[in-house]
């Protein structure tokens, strides 16, 4: 096995996403599978080689700090599900 | 005359002369799509009166965009619940670039999932119908592009390329597909996908249509630190020369096992022709080929599992009802929002970026990344341009392949390098299975050279009938 259902359900809970048992059971078959091909990488040799994040030749990019007009804040808060003023409004955060 | 069944350069030499009218071409897809779309689905997002408004009001020609490109104040969904309802604030780039030029917005096409897929399978709006046979699909994640212009129900149509989505689709259909250079189009207000593969490109009905369509949306762009700072040629006057003495490498990586016998044959048979129109082609060797599919499947999923972490029902589409706390409101959230193939990356990507399993997976296909680029960089040193299949085997059976991930993700086995090393890739027609599906050729180039693909692509459709066949609806 190349991924178990407590490893799936562990990188679930990371990514924030509620399984069912159902869902558990067939995505741990299917990624399971997957990892198995993946696992083809092993038989090169990479200890030499420098990793490509990104293929182009450019590192930072700057530019001036110059303050330009954006958005205003009712326009970017128009698509929320919860809002109060221009404020997006969520379920508390601290338990009591 | 239906004008839907013309290219985007006929109809410009027509609106030219003053013999039509924008609004002649858009009562003409209407028509189209009224007539088709039912079966086809193909269009998710799509208001009848604001296309007639716009056509009024417009000199130019219609263009379909990909469901993932936001156009302010329309339907951006990326075809998945969690983005229900989303209408983005702004303009992406190359709306804006093509606002400039007075093209006409029609509508929102189909596509995988947050372009999750290669059958446009995973919509949550449903498949589209491959044109060809409707039992079958039209490829993805830019399916309803690649589709809606073949179908004629679209002059052309932008989709967006990360592993392939609009080469193969469009090889699936008929049509030609062109993914640019990393860099040479803008992708500020592109819904991320994988931020080091994602490219927007076009799905047209001839090479020329192609060339015309990449010189308007590409060019520099600040608002993309990854857009390259370079020039913007006009290959639409080069792409008519000829194609004599060029080197072309076949790579005979491409040829073995698993590729269908049908589509081998046409495959073969284009590059015998592109010899005889003067190009001289060779074989070459891409030694590591075959470790591109489980390479693109780490980092395409562990960039998404990152890129998707902001649809969390704060700040736009659903959010699920029945929590109490945060963390429940982000987890049930994202349970009930994305579909079965969004989950399966996200989980992937993140496993493969999680403490104790980056080394050996993430970091790993980062390093197996350099030595595909390097294939490349080789090639290239002798080679003017490199030319394979576009996908393995023909369009496929609706439902065929989704209970098996990892045989849908090898659909991509032909498309995925050219992401991987940044190059750009174009499909064109060429020729039928004896079941009469369209085949593609794949026509690999240098780093910002479209030039010299678009160039034997033109050259090499010219001299053949296949892109002037359309299926019978």
């Amino acid at each position: 096995m190349a991924i178990t259902k407590d490893t799936v359900k562990y990188a679930a809970n990371l990514a924030r996403i509620e399984l069912s048992e159902k869902e558990l059971e067939h995505f741990t078959g299917q990624l399971d599978r997957v990892l198995e091909y993946v696992h083809k990488l092993e038989g090169l040799n990479v200890e030499k080689l420098a990793p490509t994040s990104h293929v182009m030749d450019i590192k930072n990019v700057y530019r001036d700090d110059i303050v330009k007009e954006s958005l205003p804040a009712s326009e970017a808060i128009k698509n929320a599900p919860a809002k109060e003023g221009d404020l997006f409004k969520v379920q508390k955060i601290i338990e009591a | 005359m239906e004008l839907n069944k013309l290219t985007a350069h006929e109809l410009r030499g027509l609106l030219d002369k003053g013999d039509i009218s924008s609004i002649d071409i858009s009562n003409s897809i209407l028509g189209a799509v009224e007539k088709k779309d039912k079966a086809l689905n193909a269009i998710v997002h799509f208001d009848r009166e604001k296309v007639i408004e716009r056509s009024k009001a417009s000199k130019g020609l219609p263009i379909f965009i990909k469901d993932n490109i936001c156009v302010k104040d329309e339907m951006t969904t990326c075809c998945s619940k969690i983005l229900n309802g989303f209408k983005p604030p702004y303009d992406a780039t190359v709306i804006k670039k093509l606002l400039k030029e007075d093209f006409i917005l029609m509508g929102k096409t189909n596509m995988d999932e947050f372009a999750f897929g290669s059958s446009t399978e995973s919509s949550c709006y449903g498949p589209t119908k491959n044109p060809w046979d409707m039992e079958r699909i039209p490829g993805g994640s830019s399916g309803g592009s690649a589709a809606c212009v073949a179908a004629d129900e679209a002059i052309f149509a932008l989709g967006s390329d990360t592993g392939g989505s609009i080469r193969q689709p469009a090889a699936l259909c008929g049509v030609v597909g062109l993914k640019p250079t990393y860099g040479r189009v803008s992708r500020y207000g592109l819904i991320a996908f994988a931020s080091s593969l994602d490219q927007i490109g076009t799905l047209t009905k001839d090479v020329e249509d192609a060339a015309l369509l990449l010189k308007v949306i590409s060019g520099h762009d600040s608002m993309d630190s990854t857009s390259a700072p370079v020039s913007v040629p006009d290959h639409s006057l080069k792409i008519k020369d000829d194609i004599k003495g060029l080197k072309i490498g076949i790579p005979q990586e491409y040829f073995g096992q698993g590729l269908d016998s049908d589509v081998k044959n046409c495959v073969l048979k284009a590059i015998e022709k592109i010899g005889q129109l003067g190009a001289k082609c060779e074989k070459v060797n891409l030694p590591h080929t075959e470790y591109a599919v489980a390479v693109y499947y780490i980092i395409a999923t562990a960039e998404a599992s990152s890129n998707l972490a902001r649809f969390d029902g704060v700040q736009y589409g659903l959010r699920a009802k029945d929590a109490k706390a945060i963390i429940d409101m982000y987890k049930k959230t994202r349970a009930q929002g994305f579909g079965d193939e969004a989950k399966r990356r996200i989980i992937l990507g993140t496993f493969a970026l999680s403490s104790g399993y980056y080394d050996a997976y993430y970091l790993r296909a980062l390093k197996v990344r350099t030595l595909i680029k390097k294939d490349f960089d080789d090639a290239f040193r002798k080679f003017d341009a490199i030319v394979t299949p576009t996908s393995p085997t023909p369009a496929f059976k609706i439902g065929e392949r989704t209970q098996d991930p990892l045989t849908m993700y090898l659909s991509d086995i032909f498309t995925i390098s050219a992401n991987l090393a940044g190059i750009p890739g174009v499909s064109v027609p060429c020729g039928f299975t004896k079941e009469n599906l369209p085949v593609g050729l794949q026509i690999l180039g240098r780093p910002f050279d479209e030039e010299t693909i678009l160039k034997i692509a033109y050259n090499y459709e010219q001299a053949t009938e296949w892109h002037k066949k359309r299926p019978d609806l």
